[in-house]
């Protein structure tokens, strides 16, 4: 038999012949590479199979131990290709029950099309990557924008309504192709307006311009003053921590006073902010603490000579210590660049070795409304008070989410922790994320809830057809744990 | 042994899911509880044995029809071949195009004659058989694209109109199409007629030899289609406003013909995003609230 070969399907008694990844006139039963198939593979998360610190694609096992473990509630079932229906008022897909300490435990999992969803980014770098409200772009068009700086990093807010749907045709794509990417852990090109290029992905580093961000910064310029101002006394006379916000120097800052170190002398340009605290030393840029400055020393005006002195010995270095350098001051007062002394390496060392990892941090937000809560129950508005009461817990692939407060149920979930590969799209644009309601059984009837549509997950594990099992997400509470209130 | 058919109430408690391969319906009937009981019983006991039926005579009804063709045996087939015999002479047609509506058709007529029902409808994906008594309505929501949850505009049928059956045909849709429209609904005094004619109207929607559109010949994607070698529509690449206008027009006189000889009361077509309508002009009975597709989030 060549690959080509239709299968004949005995599923019913039709008896379609079925060619190669096509389905037979039911469009349940398809020829998958010559296999007959049921549509629409099941992810199923192991809790047998965690701490692998991934979520990796598990072995066939045989089918009796499916079962044992079923009912040992150590399996559960995501909504990742468990499709949606249409329309809404028809119960979800799969509503998966199973015994959990003896309680009955249902799942309610599905697919939903969002339409209101998008990412946020928290990007780590001190680089500016473009003033606050400033157009993100994918593939040309515009899909989000640059909102606020955080400690150490840089938040995009991306997607939405308004550029899923709201713009052009082409905007609308581009918008829904980029988040679709992100969300699946792809990298994805940027473009910011008047700003830096940067590729994201999730958990990977950031690389901005060209270059891979490795370290994130240890705090701002007069916090790295408050960390490291004992390691610095005694071995320099003054310390300046360039940095795009707030740039910190020792010998004014509250820490040296308190350590009695004397004044220097030295002059920043920028605002005072208080003392040893300074605003805008130099324009945002992708250099120095995130600075445009090649020359730290140009950050400085003149020394004042009724208080600087010849040899005194200053220390420049960003708040990653990436850049660093240092000076000693001419009979002139003018600062000339000398080699770092060993002394104060080690400190310089000792600001990088507190920079953790640069990293992308991709978080999906969506808001499940009230057509998909209709596949849940019927009547929607109590599944949202059961999530916002904790009788019921949201997740998103299996992975915990962070349910805003106030109304519906809008939620954010960290891609990284789900599966690969759980997004998926419609054409509409819009993303298809899958959501899963876990609940007890006798709350979820108490909700108005599918009972008669429920299904125990032993017919889900031995049924026939496609799953793929994943392992648990070692960072992920297990989705049937007991934390869930009950009544 | 388990029967193979799926039949069970779905969680309203009201509408009857009868599954087997693949025919999928919904049932729901209106009137005294009692009346509706038996009817539902008269249509599980009618199921059970519906599709063994259809499969045992399935090579012969894969066959073309013409006029003069033997009739089948079944209740169901011979629905199917009396619904397609009209367009037999003139259009390619087997009597597979009018299965769907036929199925529907004789589920709802096993119900009526059980019990005496107010209003009673049988939805096989989307065909649709309707049983209307004095002064009773149905309203009805067309959908453009299966995979889109957006309606394009809703039908009302009330039981003064003659209508008792409605089908939609279209290349997104389960079955193959020869043209390339995105749905065209129909509004028929039978629904296994509605069938037939959907499929024949929305194979008229066509722009032959155009090369955005992507076809090929059904038994290659179906070794054991009705089409044989027939080009079924696959992909329809963009097309400019005149070309869309153009093969609109062309299923609407094709519809048109059909709403001269009664086969049909009013059709809908839709392609592209665009919508005509035949026949809703005369029969103030169907709205032609027709509007702006609006999107159902999630």
């Amino acid at each position: 038999m060549t690959d080509d070969d239709p299968i004949r399907c005995d599923a019913c008694p039709v008896l379609c012949y079925i060619k190669p990844g096509r389905t037979g006139s039911c469009d349940r039963y398809g020829n998958r590479d010559g296999k007959l198939v049921r549509l629409d593979p099941h992810v199923m998360l192991d809790r047998a199979v965690e701490r692998g610190g991934s979520v990796v694609p598990f072995l066939e096992r045989s089918g009796d131990w499916d079962g044992t473990l079923a009912s040992h509630g150590e399996t559960f079932v995501t909504a990742i290709g468990a499709g949606t229906t249409y329309p809404d008022y028809k119960p979800a897909p799969f509503i998966i029950s199973s015994q959990v300490q003896g309680v009955d435990m249902v799942t309610v999992v599905t697919e939903g099309i969002f339409s209101y969803c998008g990412v946020k980014v928290k990007i780590d770098t001190d680089r500016h990557l473009g003033d606050e409200c400033s157009t993100v772009r994918a593939d040309g068009e515009a899909i989000g924008h640059v909102t606020t700086s955080e400690y150490g990093s840089q938040m995009l807010s991306l997607g939405g309504v308004r550029h899923l749907t709201g713009g052009s045709r082409h905007e609308g794509t581009a918008t829904c192709a980029a988040l679709l990417n992100l969300c699946n852990g792809k990298a994805v090109e940027l473009e910011i307006d008047k700003g830096a290029t940067v590729v994201v992905q999730a958990g990977k580093p950031p690389v901005v311009d060209g270059v891979q961000e490795e370290r994130m910064r240890v705090g701002c310029g007069s916090a790295a003053i408050g960390m490291f101002a004992k390691q610095w006394f005694g071995k320099v006379d003054d310390v300046v921590v360039v940095d795009d916000h707030i740039t910190g120097v020792l010998s004014e800052h509250q820490a040296g006073k308190l350590l009695g170190i004397p004044e220097t002398g030295i002059k920043l340009k920028g605002r005072r902010s208080t003392p040893g605290r300074y605003f805008q030393v130099a324009e945002p840029g992708t250099s120095w603490g995130g600075t445009n400055i090649d020359d730290p020393l140009s950050i400085l005006g003149k020394f004042n000579a009724k208080k600087a002195w010849p040899g005194l010995r200053l220390l420049m270095v960003s708040t990653t210590g990436e850049h660093h350098a240092y000076f000693e001051l001419d009979k002139d007062l003018r600062p000339r660049e000398k080699e770092l002394p060993a002394a104060l390496k080690e400190s310089v060392a000792r600001v990088k070795e507190n920079c953790e990892p640069a990293m992308c941090t991709v978080l999906f937000m969506g808001g499940a409304g009230g057509s998909l809560r209709a596949g849940v129950t019927e009547n929607p508005v109590r599944l949202t008070y059961s999530v916002r009461d904790a009788f019921t817990r949201v997740t998103c692939g299996g992975a915990p989410v962070y349910v805003w407060p106030g109304g519906g149920i809008t939620f954010m979930v960290d891609v990284t922790r789900m599966p690969q590969n759980a997004f998926g799209y419609v054409p509409t644009p819009a993303l298809v994320a899958p959501i899963e309601f876990t609940l007890k059984l006798s709350d979820y009837a108490a909700l108005g809830g599918y009972v008669d549509q429920v299904r125990p997950l032993d017919s889900i594990s031995s049924s026939k057809g496609n799953k793929r099992r994943v392992s648990a997400h070692g960072d992920n509470p297990w989705p049937l744990a007991s934390e869930a209130k009950s009544k | 042994m388990k029967p193979r058919a799926q039949m069970r109430m779905l969680s309203d408690g009201r509408r009857l899911h009868l599954h087997d391969g693949p025919i999928d319906l919904i049932v729901e009937c209106f009137g005294v509880a009692g009346e509706i009981q038996s009817a539902y019983d008269a249509a599980c006991a009618r199921f059970v044995s519906i599709l063994d039926e259809l499969c045992a005579e399935l090579k012969a009804l894969r066959q073309q029809c013409h006029p003069d063709s033997d009739w089948p045996e079944g209740s169901t087939a011979r629905r199917m071949f009396a619904a397609v015999l009209p367009f037999a002479g003139e259009y390619f047609i087997t009597p597979m195009a009018a299965v769907a509506g036929a199925v529907a058709e004789d589920i709802l007529a096993t119900m009526t004659d059980a019990a005496h029902l107010s209003r009673a409808y049988v939805n096989d994906g989307g065909d649709i058989a309707i049983h209307l008594s004095e002064g009773e309505k149905f309203v009805v929501g067309m959908v453009e694209r299966p995979n889109r949850p957006s309606l394009f505009g809703t039908l009302t049928i009330s039981s003064d109109h003659l209508s008792r059956g409605i089908a939609t045909s279209g290349w997104r849709g389960r079955s193959f199409s020869l043209g390339i429209a995105d749905a065209v609904t129909v509004l028929a005094d039978r629904a296994a007629v509605a069938d037939a004619a959907a499929t024949i109207i929305a194979d008229a929607v066509d722009l032959p030899e155009h090369p955005a559109i992507v076809r090929a010949p059904a038994c290659e994607l179906a070794p054991d289609s009705d089409l044989g070698d027939r080009l079924v529509t696959q992909a329809v690449g963009a097309l400019t406003q005149h070309e869309i206008e153009a093969a609109i027009q062309s299923g609407v006189r094709t519809a048109e013909r059909l709403l001269r000889i009664g086969l049909i009361r009013a059709c809908a077509l839709n392609l592209c995003g665009e919508t005509r309508l035949v026949g809703v002009a005369d029969d103030k009975s169907i709205s032609s609230a027709m509007h702006e597709r609006s999107l159902v989030h999630a």
